[in-house]
């Protein structure tokens, strides 16, 4: 090539091509949407890459996404439906827990992952540059199909007892994402803290414990006295599960300020965990 | 200038010390922030001044442009801020002081394989490995029949990657990695990687992509390779720019710089005042001689004639200098490792030696073709390493009769000569190789046995 065509080449190929600066970066970040999105495919196969190899080498495989909450519903409906006669709405008590346990296993699943996600992921992120953001969503949504297979137990159970969802189903959708944001908005703030202190990982098993009975799943939140009944939305998984009953089961009362004061919780503890995880991101590489 | 593709102005990267620390539990820092309440959680890395004053500058005040279809190679010692140069140019860490300005998308490759997973098939890695690098999902469909065939692994690739050898691992890893299309590449060390054969193609490939008039930056420590990849190179040490200019001139340089700490008289070269050693230092390497096949010293040895290597040492007295091992490697300008020569491997122990003396390797017909060679040294006593010293001393070999034929092979079919002869044997004598002649003769009857047969 002559050196003047290749000067030409040379000035063509840079006329579109974006400009980086890499420079320390001072104050408060913004969030980066747009970069995000341009990733969105790095997402795509983050989040296939967890649900590819979740049930390999198992011999039940993807059964086990339904052994773990029906199994749970079983025990539930023996201690506390049968023996412990704790009332549930009127609806039958396998029916009952077990439709809170779908959100409560995406919820906990999400959160487990999301928090152990970068460290998990330090050889990414020590190595290839990316919005570090993806990292523990694609962990967060990678729950989703543990999710659908378990649903489609209480779609049988559903038929099993008769039970045919109102019209207040169309809202359902808005209750998963609800869960997810729920999980993903503790789980950024856990994921960061968890780089820095390793202490994090240790308290994650003992935080979903004690947040499952923390929730309404075994009994339900119409135990609560009035008063203090909507306050109980400052524990977000109590409007996530009251929603799912409300949406799926059609119970009696509608989701109301106990649901509102969870959205407000979610919402503020998501755009400080954005904020946290952002304020953090620059240095992962450097501490994880 | 119009085409600067790469512009880096003072760029500076400091990292305390306790930052470094890979845990630290949440006890330690819930009591620093007692200590100082209000330091927000996020500015924590953003102290000016560490508590302990442990600062360590990875990078300080670097400066360079790159010009649009430049390789340009990075060398330094180890710790001289290479690889934080590349992290922070690929954006994995930020800077803490300067800025860069990179024009066009840039790929990274500090590591071969960066997030293949175990269980899935080759497949599954080359989509994941792709996307991961920053490849979109249909480029990746393009060319995944031309990875796969780069990487030899058409049979394989629906076999999960743990079955893989390391070798099919790393092809595969490279592959990807080979048929990045970004405009800026910045490469840190990944030819190490695969057999020789496998690292020639890469570096065809490595030259192709330079064709095709990308920018990239290239680090290594194979000096070889920076000097036919790279027409540029920039020197770096203790985080800064030493110099910078054509490669041959610059990696010169280096190379001697860590030999002028040496001082080297016409075979004679003293390492006393070297301070790069790392050992325990129960015994010292003090010198080393370059001596002919008449034990004359000199700097100049002569292929195929006797030679020997002379290293003198001393360490304190009353130390116990039992199973002594010393040895050296030797690394020319083509090969990074031509030869390595220990005492143990060639049968000869060292016991309860004096405080002072001298080790000697002697070739009883030096087998190394001409050129210069390059001498790292090490001595351990017992399991302690006493003294390591690398690039120690240059020697050089001249042309000489290894085959007693005054015929060499061509250069670049190896540095090390292989003692052999031909002969030519017609199978009709007795002294011929017996069962070689039981079996053609077998193989005779066989056929011939066919022919009635049929």
């Amino acid at each position: 090539m002559l050196i003047e065509e290749k000067q030409e080449v040379a000035q063509r190929y840079k006329a579109d091509l974006p400009i980086l600066v890499i420079k320390p970066s001072k104050g408060w970040t913004t969030l980066q949407l747009r970069e995000l999105w341009n990733y969105r495919e790095l997402l795509y196969f983050l989040v296939w890459r967890d649900i590819k190899v979740r049930y390999k080498q198992t011999v039940l495989g993807a059964a086990w996404a339904i052994i773990q909450p029906f199994f749970t519903m079983v025990v539930f409906s023996i201690f506390f439906g049968n023996l412990g006669k704790i009332p549930s709405d009127g609806i039958p008590y396998p029916i009952f827990a077990y439709c809170a346990l779908l959100p409560w296993q995406l919820f906990a699943y999400a959160l487990t992952q999301s928090s152990n996600s970068l460290v998990a992921n330090q050889n990414l992120i020590t190595k290839v540059y990316f919005p570090r953001l993806i990292v523990p969503l694609s962990s967060v949504l990678a729950g989703l199909v543990d999710f659908a297979i378990a649903f489609l137990i209480l779609i049988g159970m559903m038929l099993f007892y008769g039970i045919w969802p109102t019209i207040a189903i169309l809202a359902l959708p808005l209750f998963v994402l609800f869960a997810i944001a729920t999980a993903l908005a503790v789980g950024l703030w856990l994921s960061a803290l968890n780089v820095q202190y390793r202490d994090v990982a240790y308290t994650i098993p003992f935080l979903t414990q004690f947040w499952l009975f923390a929730s309404p799943i075994a009994y339900s939140s119409s135990l609560i006295p009035q008063p203090w009944r909507a306050l109980y939305g400052l524990n977000p998984m109590a409007g996530v599960v009251e929603g799912f009953r409300w949406s799926l089961l059609g119970t009696t009362n509608p989701p109301g300020v106990l649901v509102l004061i969870s959205v407000v919780i979610v919402i503020i503890l998501l755009a400080g965990g954005l904020f946290y995880f952002q304020q953090m991101e620059r240095t992962y590489a450097d501490v994880v | 200038m119009k085409d600067i593709v790469i512009r880096v102005e003072n760029l500076s990267k400091r990292y305390l010390i306790g930052q470094r620390e890979p845990y630290k539990t949440l006890r330690d820092t819930l009591a620093e922030r007692f200590t100082a309440p209000f330091r927000a959680l996020a500015s924590s890395q953003l102290h000016t001044t560490s508590p302990n004053g442990n600062i360590v500058w990875a990078l300080r005040d670097v400066s360079f442009e790159v010009k649009h279809g430049e390789v340009i190679g990075v060398i330094g010692r180890n710790g001289a801020g290479k690889s934080t140069l590349l992290k922070i140019l690929s954006r994995i860490t930020e800077p803490t002081a300067g800025r860069a300005m990179l024009h066009g998308r840039v790929g990274s490759l500090l590591e071969v394989g960066t997030g293949f997973n175990p269980e899935l098939t080759g497949r599954e890695n080359i989509f994941l490995n792709g996307a991961i690098l920053g490849m979109r999902r249909r480029e990746i469909e393009r060319k995944f029949d031309e990875i796969v065939a780069f990487a030899e692994l058409e049979k394989f690739i629906d076999t999960p990657v743990k079955r893989y050898s390391s070798g099919m691992y790393m092809r595969l890893a490279f592959s990807v990695a080979a048929h990045l299309e970004p405009e800026i590449l910045i490469v840190d060390e990944v030819l190490a990687v695969g057999d020789v054969q496998f690292q020639k193609k890469c570096m065809g490939k490595m030259g192709d992509v330079v064709q095709q008039g990308r920018t990239i930056l290239f680090v290594s420590h194979n000096m070889s390779a920076i000097r036919t990849l790279c027409e540029n190179t920039i020197w770096l040490e203790e985080g800064q720019v030493r110099a910078q200019g054509s490669s041959n001139e610059i990696v010169q340089h280096y190379l001697e710089a860590s030999l002028s700490h040496s001082q080297s008289s016409d075979g004679f070269v003293s390492i006393q005042a070297r301070e790069d050693r790392i050992g325990e230092g129960i015994l010292r390497l003090k010198y080393i001689r370059f001596l002919d096949s008449n034990l004359r010293c000199t700097s100049r040895l002569k292929t195929g004639q006797a030679a020997s290597i002379a290293i003198g040492y001393s360490a304190a007295e009353g130390v116990r200098l039992d199973n002594v091992l010393v040895g050296f490697t030797l690394s020319s300008a083509r090969q990074e490792f031509t030869g390595y020569c220990q005492n143990d491997i060639s049968g000869n122990g060292f016991q309860g030696l004096p405080p002072n003396g001298e080790f000697r390797c002697t070739f009883p017909k030096l087998p190394l073709t001409p050129g210069t060679y390059t001498l790292n040294v090490s001595c351990k006593v017992g399991t302690l390493l006493a003294d390591r010293l690398p690039q120690a001393a240059e020697f050089e070999v001249v042309d000489g009769d290894f085959y007693d034929s005054k015929l060499l092979p061509p250069s670049g079919y190896g540095d090390v000569l292989i003692d052999y002869k031909w002969a030519f044997d017609d199978l009709h004598t007795k002294d011929s190789a017996l069962p070689l002649r039981n079996y053609l003769e077998a193989e005779g009857q066989n056929q011939a046995g066919n022919t009635v047969d049929n």
